[in-house]
C-alpha cells in the first residue's frame, strides 16, 4: 500500500478534518462496496488527497468557481423577514450559484478531478434533478460523456430538470427498480460503475457512499461554509452567526457549509432534514452505498422509503460525517414537515423576493417554526444555506396549491 | 449424494475440497430463499441434481452487485414477506447433506448483530457467509464472529483486484475463495467474459483453497470452459431466472443436472 500525503486541510483534533485512509468519522464511514470497486476507491482516495494538497488544482478549481460557477456567491440580509420574525436572518445565497445550486461546487472539483484520472465519462444519481444538472453541466465544460440515473417517480415530479440534461447532453436513465427515487438510483449508478470503472468516474452528489466520497464532496463543498463566514464576520462586525442552518438529505450542502464553522466558530449548527426522510431524527446506524450511517430501516434492516415533498430529500440516509455530528453534539438534526416548507416556500418569496428550491425551504421552515423560542430567541442571529433556487420546484407548488384550494373548497 | 460431510468450523472446506481433489468440478447453484412458495422444494432438488454446496440468497432491499434477475427476485421474495428469521428457520428444517452459503448484504447482518446472525446461521445449518459489500478492509469483525461460530466467510476477488489484494483476500478467506467472472453486477451473459477464465488463473495460482468462479457463468458451456481453469463455478441469474419464468423446481433441478453433466463429462477428459 502506497503512504498518502496528509492533505493540508488536515487538522489535528480538527472536528470537520481528514477521515484518514479507512474513511471514518468516529464510528461511521468506512467503504462497504463490492470488491470490483475496491480499488476504484482506492485510485480515487489517493487521486484526490494528491489533487487536494496540489496548489495547481486548487488554483484551477478556484478559477473556475470564480469565472464559470458564479463564486463568491453573496450572503443577503433578509430585511423584511428579520423584522417580521425578530432575528436577524441572513442568506448564503447557493441559488445564484451556476445552474441554481450549490452542487457545482462539487461537479467541478468531481470532473476536474476525474479528467486528472483520465476518466472520460461521468455517471451520477440524481434526486431533484439539481445534481444531474450540474454533472451534466460539468460534462459539456470537459467534454466529458455523461449519464444520469434518476428514479422513476423524480423524472416526472421534475420533468424540466430531466429536459435541462438532455439539452445539456447527458442521458438521463430512469430508474424503475425499488421506491423509483433517489436511493435506487444511487443503486444503479453504483451498478454502472462496477461494469465501467475503467474509463468512468462516479460523480457521486452528496457526502454519501464509500470514502472518500463522504469527505471529498464534504471538501468541494467547504467552500460554501468558509465563504459564509468570512462574510458574516463583515456583516457582523467580525462576529459570527448564533445559528447556522442548512437542510440536508444526503447532507451536501449542509456538510459544506458546517465545514466553515464547526471548528472555526461556535456557532449552533442546525441541519434540517424532511420529515419524511429524517434518518438521524427517527432513524438507526446501517450500512448502505457503501456508508456506515444512520439510515430509515425495518426491524430486519430492510431499507425504507423515503417520502417528502422534495425529491432531493427523499433518501433514507444521511452522510456519515452528520451521524457523527449527531453523535458528538457537535450538530443538531431536526426535521420539517411538507406543509410548512411549502409556507415557507411561499414566504421567502413574498417577502423577500427569492424563490427557495423546496429542499431549502426545510432550512427555513425550522426557522419560521422556533423564531422567538428559546432555540431561536429574539434577536439572535441565523445564517441559513439557500442551497438552491426554486424554479424547478414551481410547477409542483402550483399544483399542489391548487389541489389544496379546490379540496378545501370543494 | 454424498455422505459423511464434516460438521463444524470447516464443513464448507472440508465438502469442497474433498470433491474437488476427487477430480469433480464444484457446482455451487444460488436460490433466493422465499422467492416462490417451493423454494425448499427447489433446494432439496438442487442437492439432489448434483449440488456441491448450495447458496441461499437472504433478500436485501438494495441489492447493488445484482442486475434485473436477482433484483427481482428478491423484491418478490420481500413482497411474499421473506425475513432473515423466516428463511434460515426455513432451512433448518431441511436434511440435504449439502452445505448451505447464506449470500445477503452486510446490513442485515449488521442489523441483527454479528454474533446473534453468525449463531442464528449455524443453527440453520448454514456452513459459510457470502456478503459482496463486506470487502477486506470492513470483513473483520463479522469474520471473527463468524469463525467463532463455525461459519465460513467466503470472500470474493475481482478483475480489477491487483495482485497485492490477492494475497490478502485468499489468507483470510474461508470455505472457498468466490472469484467474480467479469467487472458487472449479477446476470446472464451470452459470451463467458474473458475476465473469468483471467481471474480463476489469477487465483489458483496464490492458493489452494478451492475457487470458485460466479457473475457472468450463465450455461454448461461456460460453466465447462471457466472449469478448464476455476475448481467450481456459481450460478445464480441462469437457474433463477427459470424460477422467475415459472418454470418450478423441476425447470430449475434440469438446469442444474444439465450443469452438473457438462461439469462431470468435461472432468473426465481433463486434469
Amino acid at each position: 500500500m502506497s503512504t498518502h500525503p496528509p492533505a493540508d486541510t488536515t487538522v489535528p483534533g480538527a472536528i470537520m478534518g481528514d477521515p484518514g485512509p479507512t474513511g471514518r468519522f468516529g464510528e461511521f464511514g468506512g467503504r462497504f462496496v463490492p470488491e470490483s470497486l475496491v480499488p476504484a476507491c482506492l485510485e480515487l482516495e489517493e487521486a484526490f488527497r494528491r489533487a487536494w494538497s496540489d496548489p495547481s488544482f486548487r488554483g484551477e478549481l478556484d478559477a473556475l468557481l470564480r469565472s464559470y460557477g458564479g463564486r463568491p456567491t453573496p450572503v443577503t440580509e433578509c430585511t423584511r423577514l428579520s423584522r417580521e420574525l425578530g432575528v436577524r436572518l441572513l442568506l448564503k445565497r447557493e441559488d445564484l450559484a451556476h445552474t441554481g445550486s450549490h452542487k457545482i461546487n462539487n461537479v467541478v472539483g468531481q470532473g476536474l478531478l476525474a479528467r486528472r484520472m483520465g476518466k472520460h465519462r461521468l455517471i451520477a444519481e440524481t434526486g431533484a434533478g439539481q445534481h444531474g444538472v450540474a454533472t451534466a453541466t460539468a460534462a459539456a465544460l470537459f467534454g466529458m460523456e455523461c449519464v444520469v440515473y434518476m428514479g422513476e417517480v423524480d423524472t416526472h415530479r421534475q420533468e424540466l430538470n430531466v429536459f435541462r440534461m438532455e439539452l445539456l447532453g447527458a442521458e438521463v436513465r430512469p430508474v424503475a427498480s425499488g421506491s423509483r427515487t433517489l436511493k435506487d438510483a444511487v443503486n444503479e449508478a453504483l451498478r454502472d460503475w462496477v461494469a465501467s470503472v475503467e474509463d468512468t468516474h462516479y460523480c457521486l452528489g452528496s457526502v454519501m457512499g464509500p470514502h472518500p466520497y463522504p469527505w471529498m464532496v464534504r471538501e468541494f463543498q467547504r467552500v460554501v461554509g468558509d465563504e459564509a463566514r468570512e462574510q458574516c464576520r463583515v456583516i457582523l462586525d467580525g462576529g459570527d452567526p448564533d445559528v447556522v442552518v442548512a437542510c440536508a438529505g444526503g447532507g451536501s450542502n449542509a456538510a459544506g457549509t458546517f465545514a466553515g464553522f464547526a471548528d472555526a466558530t461556535s456557532s449552533t449548527l442546525v441541519a434540517v432534514e424532511a420529515a419524511g426522510g429524517a434518518a438521524l431524527t427517527v432513524g438507526s446506524p446501517g450500512v448502505l452505498h457503501g456508508m456506515r450511517s444512520a439510515l430509515m430501516q425495518d426491524e430486519s434492516g430492510q431499507i425504507l422509503e423515503a417520502r417528502s415533498i422534495s425529491a432531493g430529500l427523499d433518501y433514507p440516509g444521511i452522510g456519515p460525517e452528520h451521524a457523527h455530528l449527531a453523535a458528538i453534539g457537535r450538530a443538531r438534526y431536526e426535521s420539517a414537515g411538507d406543509e410548512e416548507v411549502v409556507d415557507a416556500f411561499r414566504r421567502l418569496a413574498r417577502t423577500e423576493g427569492i424563490i427557495p428550491a423546496l429542499e431549502s425551504a426545510h432550512a427555513l421552515a425550522w426557522v419560521l417554526r422556533v423564531a422567538g423560542s428559546p432555540e431561536l430567541p429574539t434577536g439572535s442571529t441565523v445564517l441559513v444555506t439557500l442551497s438552491g433556487r426554486g424554479d424547478k420546484d414551481v410547477a409542483q407548488v402550483r399544483d399542489l396549491l391548487r389541489a389544496g384550494a379546490s379540496g378545501t373548497g370543494g | 449424494m454424498t455422505v459423511g460431510d464434516a460438521v463444524g468450523t470447516d464443513r464448507l472446506e472440508d465438502t469442497l475440497r474433498r470433491h474437488r481433489d476427487q477430480g469433480r468440478k464444484l457446482l455451487i447453484p444460488y436460490v433466493t430463499g422465499g422467492l416462490d412458495p417451493e423454494w425448499l422444494v427447489t433446494v432439496e432438488g438442487l442437492a439432489g441434481a448434483g449440488a456441491d454446496a448450495i447458496e441461499i440468497g437472504i433478500p436485501f432491499s438494495d441489492p447493488m452487485i445484482d442486475g434485473p434477475t436477482i433484483q427481482e427476485a428478491s423484491q418478490r421474495a420481500l413482497d411474499r414477506g421473506a425475513t432473515p428469521e423466516g428463511i434460515l428457520a426455513d432451512l433448518g428444517h431441511l436434511r440435504i447433506g449439502v452445505p448451505l452459503v447464506a449470500m445477503t448484504y452486510y446490513n442485515l447482518i449488521a442489523h441483527a448483530g454479528h454474533q446473534r446472525m453468525a449463531g442464528m446461521l449455524a443453527a440453520a445449518g448454514v456452513s459459510g457467509a457470502i456478503i459482496p459489500d463486506l470487502p477486506l478492509e470492513e470483513v473483520g469483525p463479522w469474520a471473527d464472529a463468524a469463525d467463532a461460530a463455525g461459519i465460513a466467510t467466503v470472500l470474493l476477488v475481482a478483475p480489477s483486484t491487483p495482485p497485492h489484494r490477492i494475497g490478502a483476500i485468499v489468507a483470510r478467506s474461508r470455505g472457498f475463495v468466490y472469484g467474480v467472472g467479469r467487472m458487472g453486477v449479477t446476470g446472464e451473459q451470452a459470451v463467458l467474459a474473458d475476465s473469468a477464465r483471467e481471474v480463476a488463473a489469477r487465483v489458483t495460482a496464490v492458493t489452494d483453497l478451492p475457487v470458485c468462479i460466479g457473475i457472468g457463468v450463465s450455461t454448461p458451456d461456460q460453466a465447462v470452459a471457466v472449469c478448464d481453469v476455476a475448481d467450481g463455478v456459481v450460478v445464480g441469474s441462469a437457474l433463477v431466472r427459470r424460477l422467475l419464468d415459472g418454470e418450478g423446481p423441476l425447470g430449475a433441478v434440469r438446469f442444474a443436472s444439465s450443469l452438473r453433466q457438462a461439469l462431470d463429462a468435461a472432468g473426465r477428459t481433463s486434469r
